[in-house]
């Protein structure tokens, strides 16, 4: 009543519904839109809101390791190192580079929905798709690289349990472990286990998200995504970006941060 | 607010500076600097890279107030978490051993 008195108009009824029709839509509006939106933007940013909302909870998470990681090295800095340096930095470094290029076609993808170019989209989505498989494959090699020196935390898999070979001062071989001054085995095995719960994690992203695409790229295909309609491209873009960004900080923690001190071996 | 569509001659340039970056980070691993330097510099440089991701690859740039303001409360519970974990951990060794 005070609002009535101090000059408050209630809103006046939608363009698009009316008593008799109740929630229908014009037929100009896009056959995408839901009947809980009052249009497409509208359902377009609390759709990337939403989406937003979710990728914090998977940074919650995520920080947790981050977290663990963090204590761990600060605690056993030297294990860490050594167990650091036995990661293949080339391998690390060329999936790095393969995420920062799916990145870029995930954001190519992106921008050729938003115009409308039906045959771009399915081209950078599939390229993407091409280039998380290419990381997923490069990270089962380095698994593999792993399991053949014992590296696997524990009795992760049964009849190879944590037991590395130590290499003797002035024994080279890669497939050996080469202690850092003050290193305890045991403690490299905890930095193992750091490594297969976030880069598991991690990987476990990349095959949802490859996942997300292929259903993305049929539909693409079949021309369901315009100017007007192309919230699932972007928000799965920015689920995609999330996990990209997830490696930038895995890649310098996990493979770069001990080789500093491979002159210092004990 | 309309949507902002961003140009490929951003994410070019966006995609070249995280190219630099991971070759700077790589070098920069192997040089050994004094005290904890070598994990500050790559930490700076994947920070760089991670808010260059977000900026521009996830429109956050040209997003709404509302979604700095969720990347923003992200960032500050996750300060929370470390901050007071971390401040656990450094102080336990300040006072002897019952």
């Amino acid at each position: 009543m005070i609002c009535l008195e101090a000059g408050y108009r209630p809103p006046l009824n939608r363009k698009r519904t009316t008593l008799t029709e109740g929630l229908t839509h014009e037929p100009t509006t896009h056959r995408a839109l839901q009947h809980h939106f009052e249009n497409m933007e509208q359902q377009r940013e609390a759709g990337t809101l939403g989406m937003w909302v979710f990728l914090v909870t998977e940074l919650m998470f995520f920080g947790g390791l981050f977290l663990a990681y963090t204590i761990y090295r600060y605690q056993y800095p030297a294990a860490f190192a050594t167990a650091s340096n036995h990661l293949d930095i080339r391998l690390g470094g060329v999936n790095t580079v393969v995420l920062i290029v799916s990145s870029f076609t995930m954001a190519m993808a992106v921008f050729s929905t938003q115009l409308g170019r039906r045959r771009n989209s399915v081209i950078y989505l599939l390229l993407t798709i091409v280039l998380g498989m290419t990381f997923l494959g490069i990270k089962a090699v380095e698994y593999h690289d792993k399991y053949v020196d014992s590296l696997i935390p524990g009795q992760l898999i049964p009849g190879r349990p944590f037991n590395p070979a130590v290499a003797k001062p002035g024994d080279t071989d890669p497939h050996k472990l080469h202690l850092v001054e003050g290193a305890n085995v045991r403690n490299v095995e905890l930095f193992y286990w750091i490594y297969f719960a976030m880069t598991g994690l991690h990987a476990l992203h990349m095959i949802i998200g490859i996942g997300l695409l292929i259903v993305l790229t049929i539909m693409a295909g079949r021309g369901r995504f315009g100017p007007e309609y192309h919230a699932p491209v972007e928000i799965s873009g920015l689920y995609w970006h999330f996990v990209d960004i997830i490696w930038i900080f895995l890649f310098p923690l996990l493979y770069l941060l001990g080789r500093h001190l491979e002159g210092h071996l004990g | 607010m309309s949507e902002h569509i961003v140009h490929p001659r951003v994410y070019l340039t966006i995609f070249l500076a995280l190219m630099l970056g991971t070759g700077l980070t790589v070098l920069a691993a192997f040089r050994d600097f004094p005290g904890p330097l070598n994990a500050i510099v790559a930490l700076t440089i994947a920070v760089v890279k991670a808010t260059l991701v977000i900026l521009y690859f996830m429109h956050v740039r040209y997003s709404s107030r509302l979604i700095w303001l969720i990347i923003g409360s992200a960032l500050f519970w996750l300060a929370i978490l470390f901050a007071l974990t971390i401040s656990d951990y450094w102080t336990r060794t300040w006072l002897p051993p019952l």
